[in-house]
């Protein structure tokens, strides 16, 4: 402690301001307690907003005007070729998207009387904190929660040092459109930027290092982004691992499987890792694992008895919508609310084009665990909303018990496949029956009939 | 392939089981996690699931047949046998539901509320959903239930599992809702262990069941003790060690005969006291794990020194982990002696459904006035805490009476062995 830094009690500190950290915020002073978050930029919304899910939709909604733009000229309707202006749109993304939900964020905080201080966080104790920056200060606190998520992991065994070698972070700052771009992993983030700067106009290779795009996602839900892709980018290759990168002037040659290439720049997305280093967890109870992951319960606990952990520092899946589930949970269960992160599924969604979102149990998962279910596969060809569309390549796809017809889980490939998933995640959760979702009058003509066609089938 | 299911370990070092019911038969094809087998430990009835799909090819055991934890109660004949089916599953994997429980999350937030185990709960809603009227029944069922032991638990896991928090049975009462203690500063919560939760449970319901009386005495056991240490290296001799204790169950078996409402059980149900024939007294023992009332059969029979044999037996028996079903019940009176951590008296807790417990405190020696003299004599604390549904004040002051009278002529005690 800082002589002369009397300190301060509190009843709850957050770490982090992220998705994970402004939802255990805003509910423990909901439930009134003095909370305060520490954030090392003293901002709520964390990667979420600034650097991940919401500027790269932003983006993606550009790329899909784009690829409609495209598609009208099938039934009739041309555009010409489209004229992009990067400063308008990073100004567009930075102002009138960040900027907005960050303002929201907020004045949200003002209004629950949520404090949020700008510094590093660094734990002095289970009870107390130091918080570095321009007011340095010492918290002490009834309850810790650790919300400091997670940033992209560095490609293992490759060191280069050079801005054209760009993480999520970079991609989405949308230096340029660089002409030739190298996305290295084919998960969820090398897949929607990968698209992104393939709308804008680069050449996109795009390569993984497993044997197929988005490993451990549903093969018959891949297929139709599998097509797509090939479709987009000038090449995309699985089975194949990155070897080497080398700075080549205002270029990078990159080596993988047979091949030596020359890239105007390369987007490595080959996953997330929490950020956990440098907290000062060593003076607490808490140890994350090698992967600085931090253990929890179901109540959101760690080892150590004051603190607790949310969102992405606690492992897969590093989702903000789980994160912000979680940090309900823990605010209740501060509060001394019966609250528990009992949920069954998480859904997820990767934004491309065509969507993918699934949630809960899969056929593979089904079949490795030996478990009788029934599968039902509606395709999008049979649907009138999705014809309209002109895009009849979706599929929807149930998994139900086979005993009881409860639903399981949920898998939908196809444009709003990420709000289609909504009503599966509802079903699952819920303990619907088949029967129940096919006995819901759904809209017509809409893609959610696909869901209630799916059910049905199983009816038979 | 077949495959053999035996009786997983039960946990808190009980070793054996009495079969209840067997709810398959031969031949029958049962699922995972549907009811095998009904079993009774010493003191809870636990329900045995099954802990695979498939034909059930034969049943090795039969109701009122006590087996021991690792034998065989059933064999399976696999529906999808083939050569890479395992040997005999671990016990750890006989509750595990396949899947997660079927019930909204509102339902399940209800569920921790009213402290249910969902796990527990049979859901009537489609597909087996679990609705808030089956929590709330489980609920209601629970906190009406006079045997809080009758409810059905998954029996499982092994001595290194670790224990799950689970809720107290009910006794009637709706227990406030405690207060955020977090508020005060940090709380560690803690899951009860199986014996400790039986524990709370049966005094729990002894507590709230039963009108508490309690009637204090002393006896002068200076007599008593001159010829415990006089008879203790005779007895010795013989591998025995002779304790105040035996002398208590010999006393106390001897004055129940005199004194039956104390060795009875009330049917409130009936409207009848059920009289005991048979003298069966258990006596406290504290372990490590808890609190264990071991029993000896038909005191009133035995010689002083058998008992002080056989209580030394059944008391290591207890403390080691070992004691049988057969150790643990059937018991129609209790003793508690805690002289030896000393106090100067103690109301203990009936033990349900007995009448009555005797509670005895250290020995001290006193100044007593006998004959106009002062004295000094060894007198021993004893409080008879009994059933007032049962007994009265005087007529517990007469039992108490009685058991001091002996304890103070072991002469005439010796008489009516």
């Amino acid at each position: 402690m800082v002589m002369g830094d009397l300190g301060r009690d509190v009843d709850v500190v957050v770490v982090g301001g992220g998705p994970g950290g402004y939802s255990a915020a805003f509910r423990c002073a909901e439930l009134g307690l003095e909370t305060v978050v520490v954030d090392a930029e003293q901002r709520l919304g964390g990667a979420c907003l600034y650097e991940g899910c919401i500027p790269s939709k932003a983006l993606l909604h550009v790329a899909a005007v784009l690829g409609e733009a495209e598609r009208a000229r099938e039934f009739g309707v041309d555009f010409g070729t489209p004229r992009i202006s990067l400063d308008p749109l990073r100004k567009w993304k930075a102002e009138r998207v960040i900027g907005k939900l960050a303002r929201g964020l907020a004045s949200v905080a003002r209004s629950k009387g949520v404090e949020v201080i700008g510094g590093r966080a660094v734990f002095e104790g289970s009870r107390e904190l130091r918080v570095g920056g321009d007011a340095p200060q010492t918290l002490r606190f009834t309850h810790g929660v650790i919300a400091t998520g997670s940033r992209p992991s560095p490609l293992p065994g490759i060191a280069i040092d050079s801005d054209r070698v760009m993480d999520s972070t970079a991609a989405l700052a949308l230096p340029d459109v660089p002409e030739r771009l190298l996305v290295v992993g084919g998960g969820y983030i090398g897949l929607e930027l990968g698209q992104v700067y393939a709308a804008l106009g680069s050449r996109v290779v795009l390569i993984e290092m497993l044997d197929g795009l988005l490993p451990g996602v549903d093969r018959d839900l891949v297929q139709p982004l599998a097509r797509r892709c090939d479709k987009l980018f000038a090449e995309v290759r699985v089975g194949t691992r990155l070897t080497a990168l080398r700075a080549a002037g205002e270029t990078i040659e990159a080596s993988y499987g047979d091949v030596t290439a020359t890239f105007d720049r390369v987007l490595v997305a080959v996953g997330r890792r929490a950020a956990t280093e440098g907290l000062g967890l060593q003076r607490t109870g808490v140890r994350p694992d090698a992967r600085g992951v931090i253990a929890v319960d179901e109540h959101g606990r760690t080892a150590d008895p004051y603190l607790y952990a949310v969102g992405d520092v606690t492992g897969e899946p590093m989702l903000a919508h789980r994160a912000m589930r979680q940090g309900k949970v823990v605010a209740e269960v501060i509060a001394g609310r019966p609250a528990a992160f009992d949920n069954v599924v998480v859904p997820a969604v990767v934004f491309t084009d065509p969507e993918v979102a699934w949630c809960g149990l899969t056929e593979g998962e089904a079949q490795r665990a030996g478990r009788a279910v029934k599968i039902a596969r509606f395709s999008w060809a049979a649907s009138g909303r999705a014809t309209t569309l002109g895009r009849a390549d979706g599929l929807t796809k149930l998994v139900a018990d086979a005993e009881s017809g409860r639903v399981l889980g949920v898998g939908i490939v196809g444009p709003g496949a990420g709000e289609l998933i909504a009503e599966g995640a509802l079903a699952v959760e819920a303990a619907l029956t088949a029967e129940d979702v096919a006995a819901t009058i759904h809209t017509h003509p809409t893609l959610a009939e696909t869901l209630m066609e799916a059910a049905e089938s199983l009816l038979k | 392939m077949s495959r053999p299911f035996v009786l997983p370990d039960l946990g808190e070092g009980l070793v054996e089981a009495e079969i209840i019911r067997v709810l398959v038969k031969e031949g029958e094809v049962v699922r995972e996690d549907a009811p095998l087998l009904e079993v009774e430990t010493d003191k809870a009835q636990v329900e045995i699931p099954s802990p695979m799909s498939g034909r059930v090819e034969k049943i090795h055991v039969a109701p009122h047949q006590t087996v021991r934890v690792g034998e065989v109660l059933v064999t399976f004949a696999e529906a999808d046998a083939g050569p890479q089916a395992p040997a005999a599953p671990t016990p750890a994997a006989v509750s595990q539901r396949e899947g997660p429980v079927p019930a909204t999350p509102a339902t399940r937030r209800l569920a921790r509320e009213l402290g249910v185990d969902l796990r527990t709960v049979a859901g009537r809603g489609p597909g087996g959903r679990i609705t808030d009227d089956d929590v709330r029944a489980s609920a209601a069922q629970r906190a009406s239930s006079a045997i809080p032991a009758k409810r059905a638990q998954p029996a499982s896991g092994g001595p290194e599992r670790e224990v799950a928090a689970k809720p107290l049975a009910r006794v009637g009462l709706e227990p406030p809702p405690l207060p955020k203690f977090e508020q005060w500063g940090p709380v560690e919560r803690q899951p009860l262990s199986h014996l400790r939760r039986v524990i709370a449970e049966r005094m729990a319901l002894s507590a709230a069941l039963v009108p508490h009386v309690t009637h204090f005495d002393r006896a002068d056991i200076t007599e008593l003790d001159a010829l415990i240490r006089r008879d203790l290296e005779p007895a010795r001799e013989r591998g025995v060690t002779l304790t105040l204790t035996s002398f208590l169950l010999k006393t106390a078996a001897l004055a129940l005969r005199d004194h039956p409402t104390f060795n009875a059980s009330l049917d409130a149900e009936a409207g009848e006291l059920i009289l005991k024939r048979y003298y069966h007294l258990g006596i406290a023992v504290a372990t490590e794990r808890g609190l264990i009332v071991p029993v000896l059969r038909d005191v009133d029979e035995k010689p002083v020194l058998e008992l002080a044999r056989e209580l030394a037996t059944l008391a290591q028996r207890v403390r080691d982990g070992k004691a049988g079903l057969e150790d643990l019940r059937g018991g129609t009176f209790t003793i508690t002696n805690l002289g030896a951590l000393g106090g100067t008296g103690a109301i203990p807790i009936i033990n349900y459904p007995e009448v009555a417990i005797l509670g005895v405190a250290r020995a001290r020696e006193e100044a007593v006035v006998r004959d106009g003299q002062i004295v000094t004599r060894l007198m021993l604390p004893l409080s008879l805490t009994f059933d007032h549904r049962v007994a009265d004040g005087a007529d517990g002051a007469r039992f108490a009476a009685d058991i001091v009278r002996r304890l103070e002529h072991p002469d005439q005690l010796l008489l009516e062995l």
